[in-house]
């Protein structure tokens, strides 16, 4: 009997074991909720991948400066981070692509609000050996390759923008991305706006039904693939193809230079399209006029709501955001965080929409 | 050579099923120990809770498909396009890119995989042997986002420069080996599935035949039989096991994403050509789910989950019922039962 007493609490011990793990997990979940004792406000946010170096920056930065706030990003995708701030499981969400209207109606928090925090680029890179200068491509060039019309790089269009350049007569392999990504919907906005034919038949967002091309995982993939494989063409955010110095191509923009994918041509382009802004700040800045504009750029933006439910958390996170507009736009000086930095208008009329931000009726920004 | 396999019940088959067959009243009766009550409660619970799991999933995604089941219906299953930006789905070269690649992977592992475990066994000196065997379990722990890597890296511009243009060169007659070398696509897709489940069958085999009573071999060799005679002896009574191992095997590739996704090109399409890029069901859900927005295109990547599910049970169950058939033919002869 001793030995079955012995066995029966041995017995117990596990099953305890099993039972308190499982209330664990569960009580794991209330995480996300918030509110730490002593003051300290916690928030939670996720969205897009392309901005998370910077947005990890920024909150180290502020963190050091405001020691009551604590903020999280999960860099979890655009498409995640919309999803998110729709079930109003997070503080803020973010994404690199304007949230279209059908999404910011199943918002359950009410009215959404458009942030931008700062502008990045898409870029092709190619690999072609022999080839030294960088490649220059006109708009329409540029859509029929990825439309697999263009399909030899000694193509004669292809040598009309590029005169003394040796061009292999060479299949072309595009390389495109295959997950969902902030850098397609961008560069298929694009593509849209400078091909009827795109525009037709392929049309813009964050995966498309590409008609050519081999397909890669991230940027990564596309930049590891696109150096692997001779005589291909992909396309790759700004700030990666900075990192890993890759070849990238000049492109021809709206008044008929060819410009070098640089942080200023892309701001230039946000500056140019100012006009075209519309209050809530959805736009799309690609194929922008302009002398020096880069056509192939666009905002990525922090999702808030309008109304917000804490006036604590709702005070912080205006906070945060005001300062990440002002202050955290130095940091795309540094070249180890290369995006570009909005122009004054833009900046001011952020501004304007963190103002309109209330809790409870009272504007958050005016209550300190 | 079936005359040399003793007749006699081995004790996996003296086993029967109803021996074995479940028993509510077993299960519940008191046995006047508790401990034991306890005990079983315990295993019952640990049991069902798998099922359950199992349940609970499948019951997830049935309900999350919905809008897609209503939308497109069987045609799900029959549809080539995929085009999330109009709204159109269909699983068709996904599930063709699964099972494809998967295929290949098989027809080149399982020959290679047999020929080694053989030789691990049956041949090899114990020195070499060994070794052998932990450098084929080390490489059964590989991570598979590092053989992707080694796919994008090494395989593929291997594969470019040297297979593929030979295989275009002196085979391009078939449909199969035709159309651009670019060394990414379903060939390279179906190499690193080979790749990466050879060492799981490898190390199964080499046990399956290790466990094989030495008095089989000696009886083959006393009666006279070559080596080779002796090892189709033992390959026979292990046949079950290897099934099994295959299974393993062909269970791994069907489910595994990282490593194709990096190298099979990642192209929803239907090409006679092995060059050509195409998808798995994996990797679909890998790449798009993070991204998906809109209900229908959510629970059409939801639909193509509970689709690998049911590819991954029609394919587990096919293979159960070819061992059991094999197991069957070899006269119970059942070591290692799958």
């Amino acid at each position: 009997m001793i030995s079955s007493f012995h066995r029966l609490r041995s017995l117990c011990a596990i099953a305890l074991l099993f039972i308190s793990a499982l209330t664990f997990a569960c009580s794991g979940q209330r995480g996300g909720e918030g509110e730490g004792t002593g003051g300290a406000v916690r928030l939670q946010g996720a969205g897009a991948t392309f901005p998370n170096p910077l947005y990890q920056k920024w909150l180290s930065e502020y963190g050091k400066l405001n020691s009551n706030v604590r903020i999280d990003y999960q860099s979890v995708g655009s498409g995640a981070g919309i999803r998110q701030i729709q079930e109003q499981t997070v503080d803020f969400g973010a994404s690199d692509a304007p949230v279209k209207d059908d999404d910011l109606a199943k918002a359950r928090g009410g009215q959404l609000l458009h942030i931008p925090t700062v502008l990045g680029a898409v870029v092709l890179t190619y690999n072609l050996k022999d080839v030294q200068q960088p490649l220059r491509f006109s708009p329409d060039v540029i859509a029929d390759i990825f439309l697999g019309k263009i399909k030899t790089w000694d193509d004669a269009r292809i040598k009309a923008d590029n005169p003394g350049v040796n061009l292999p007569a060479a299949p072309i392999t595009v390389v495109h991305r295959t997950d969902g990504s902030g850098t397609t919907a961008v560069f298929t906005d694009y593509l849209s706006k400078v091909s009827p034919e795109w525009g037709e038949k392929i049309k813009s967002g964050v995966s498309v039904n590409w008609p050519t091309g081999v397909g890669a995982k991230g940027n990564e993939g596309v930049s590891g693939q696109v150096s692997q494989t001779p005589n291909t063409i992909g396309y790759v955010e700004l700030a990666y193809a900075v990192q890993t110095k890759m070849p990238v191509a000049l492109i021809k923009n709206k008044s008929g230079n060819f410009v070098a994918p640089s942080l200023e041509a892309v701001t230039a382009a946000a500056a140019e399209s100012i006009a075209a802004t519309p209050e809530d700040m959805r736009v799309s800045v690609t194929d922008a006029a302009g002398a020096n504009a880069y056509p192939i750029a666009s905002y990525t933006y922090v999702l808030v709501y309008k109304d917000q439910k804490d006036a604590a958390k709702g005070k912080a996170l205006v906070d945060f955001l005001w300062w990440g507009i002002h202050d955290g736009q130095s940091f795309t000086k540094d070249p180890q965080y290369p995006y570009a930095a909005l122009p004054a208008e833009i900046v001011s009329r952020a501004e304007r929409q963190l103002n309109s931000i209330t809790s409870g009726g009272r504007s958050v920004r005016g209550a300190q | 050579m079936q005359n040399l396999q003793p007749n006699i019940p081995t004790p996996a088959t003296t086993h029967g099923a109803s021996a074995r067959a479940w028993n509510w009243r077993r299960t519940f009766a008191p046995t006047g120990n508790t401990g034991d009550t306890v005990f079983r409660l315990a295993l019952f619970g640990a049991a069902f809770f798998l099922m359950l799991v199992v349940l609970v999933m499948i019951g997830a995604m049935a309900v999350n498909s919905l809008p897609s089941l209503r939308q497109f219906g069987f045609g799900f299953l029959t549809s080539r396009v995929w085009s999330p930006i109009s709204g159109d789905f269909g699983a068709l070269p996904f599930i063709y890119g699964t099972i494809v690649s998967s295929l290949l992977a098989l027809l080149i592992s399982v020959p290679l995989s047999l020929g080694i475990a053989i030789f691990l066994v049956e041949q090899a000196p114990r020195g070499v042997a060994r070794p052998v065997g932990f450098l084929v379990e080390l490489l059964a722990a590989i991570p598979s986002v590092v053989y992707g890597l080694w796919g994008i890296f090494v395989l593929a511009p291997f594969l470019r420069e040297w297979i593929e243009p030979f295989l275009a060169r002196w085979f391009g007659w078939l449909p199969l080996f035709r159309g651009n070398v670019t060394g990414i696509g379903l060939f390279t897709g179906g190499i690193i599935l080979a790749i990466m489940i050879t060492p799981i069958i490898t190390a199964v085999v080499r046990d399956v035949l290790a466990a094989v009573p030495v008095s089989q071999r000696e009886a083959a060799l006393a009666l006279g039989a070559t080596k080779w005679e002796t090892t189709r002896v033992v390959l026979n009574n292990g046949a079950p096991g290897i099934a099994g191992a295959i299974i393993l095997g062909l269970g791994r590739a069907i489910g595994e994403t990282m490593a194709v996704t990096m190298v099979i090109g990642n192209r929803a399409q239907i090409s006679a050509s092995l060059f050509e890029p195409a998808y798995t069901i994996a990797s679909v859900l890998a790449n798009e789910f993070t991204e998906a927005t809109g209900e229908l295109y959510l629970s059409a990547l939801i639909e193509l989950g509970l689709i690998l599910f049911l590819v991954t049970f029609t394919v587990n169950g096919a293979a159960r019922l070819l061992v059991w058939s094999v197991a069957h033919r070899a006269g119970g002869g059942a070591v290692g039962r799958a």
